[in-house]
């Protein structure tokens, strides 16, 4: 199965980045999902939960305030000014 | 001649102490540079992105955004100058400082009013010591630059530049700062940021064709939002990197600060050993002649 390749980046450091199924972000248009195949889209990022399911491991969250994303044959960078992993519950 | 033994001593004594700050400070550089280009390195891929971001919608749309507009005529424009807080490296801050002094020369001849944004304590002592104006001045923390500053800064001269120029907007705004090449080298450079022109070299130069993106929610929005997040990026970056610079300068200057005390200790101690034999000398002398005189009579 196709997989998306996420990298997650704030400002001065490097959060996330690995093989994922899925990914669903807030934008500032509400929220929106990316599976594998997506059309390139830029889109601005809203404050909000970012939600990357891992090829393998656990469900990873990130608290997100502002930024873009882009996706592009399945790369996927999120590009966020403050992103903060959160410990799964 | 004890007189001149103990003015030697004390002058060995002071040097040695001293040489011990260099010592330390030059060690203190030494391990804050790792973790300066660290943290340049960690912004790195950030400022890819954004970079890639910003030459995807300017490729796709024949962009007509404020921040790209050329003014015909410009009248005046910001320059920021990234200097140190502290002194105690080198030329590190004065070479700066005279790029910016020749820059703002430049501009001047071409009749362009210049408003200096002034980083660090030492762009300020400059100023201040000149009784020159400038808009506003950051200090502070400039070894070990914070985002929030960078934004900080961004914001305010993003608005800057957003005013029109009748109302005290500027035109163009330059960055002067330090690259750090390598450990050994660092050159002052000058940036123009504003009006954003580094979007067309990335598209020549990336030989991958960027994708057709969606915009979400729309070009113009996406644009807006981005192009002020670029310069922050670029700005963060530019004081990342003088960070670096900043600390290798310190570290080479305190290195040479140690080797002269090294070569000062060796001087004094050579003079001293000097003046003890020719107080011992002496002492014999006087103490033969008085022998020679006892005896005589």
């Amino acid at each position: 199965m196709a997989e998306l390749d996420v990298q997650v980046v704030a400002q001065d450091h490097a959060v996330w980045s690995g093989a994922a199924r899925s990914i669903t972000g807030r934008t500032i248009e509400g929220d929106m999902g990316i599976l594998p195949g997506h059309t390139p889209v830029l889109s601005l990022l809203a404050e909000g939960e970012l939600t990357i399911e891992p090829v393998d491991g656990q469900t990873v969250r990130a608290h997100v305030n502002g930024g873009f994303f882009s996706v592009d044959s399945d790369k996927v960078t999120i590009v966020a000014n403050d992103a903060e992993l959160r410990e799964e519950s | 001649m004890g007189a001149q033994i103990r003015v030697y001593r004390q002058k060995i004594a002071s040097t040695s102490s001293m040489k011990k700050i260099f010592k330390a400070m030059e060690l203190i550089a030494t391990s804050r540079i790792g973790k300066a280009r660290q943290r340049a390195e960690s912004a790195t891929p950030y400022s890819e992105a954004i970079t890639r971001a910003v030459s995807a919608v300017a490729t796709q749309h024949d962009i007509d955004h404020v921040l790209t507009q050329k003014a015909e005529n410009p009248k005046r424009a910001a320059v920021l100058i990234l200097t140190s807080d502290r002194g105690l490296a080198g030329a590190y801050a004065t070479n700066v400082l005279r790029r910016a002094e020749s820059l703002t020369g430049l501009l001047q001849d071409s009749d362009i009013e210049v408003s200096p944004y002034l980083y660090g304590r030492k762009a300020q002592a400059f100023y201040d010591f000149r009784e020159r104006e400038y808009a506003q001045v950051w200090t502070g923390n400039t070894d070990a630059p914070e985002v929030e500053r960078a934004r900080e800064i961004g914001e305010t001269l993003v608005e800057r530049f957003l005013q029109p120029t009748d109302e005290g907007g500027v035109d163009e705004l330059f960055l002067v700062y330090t690259e750090f090449q390598s450990m050994v080298k660092q050159e002052p450079v000058v940036r123009r940021l504003l009006p954003l022109a580094v979007v067309e070299e990335d598209a020549d130069s990336e030989s991958e064709v960027l994708p057709l993106y969606d915009f979400e929610p729309s070009a113009e929005e996406v644009l807006d939002s981005l192009l002020p997040r670029y310069v922050e990026s670029k700005i963060f970056t530019a004081m990342l990197e003088a960070a670096a610079s900043e600390l290798a300068a310190r570290q080479r200057a305190m290195k040479s600060a140690a080797d002269n005390a090294d070569e000062l200790i060796r001087k004094y101690t050579l003079l001293r050993n000097n003046a003890r034999q020719a107080e011992i000398t002496q002492e014999l002398t006087e103490l033969i002649a008085g022998a020679d005189a006892l005896a005589a009579s």
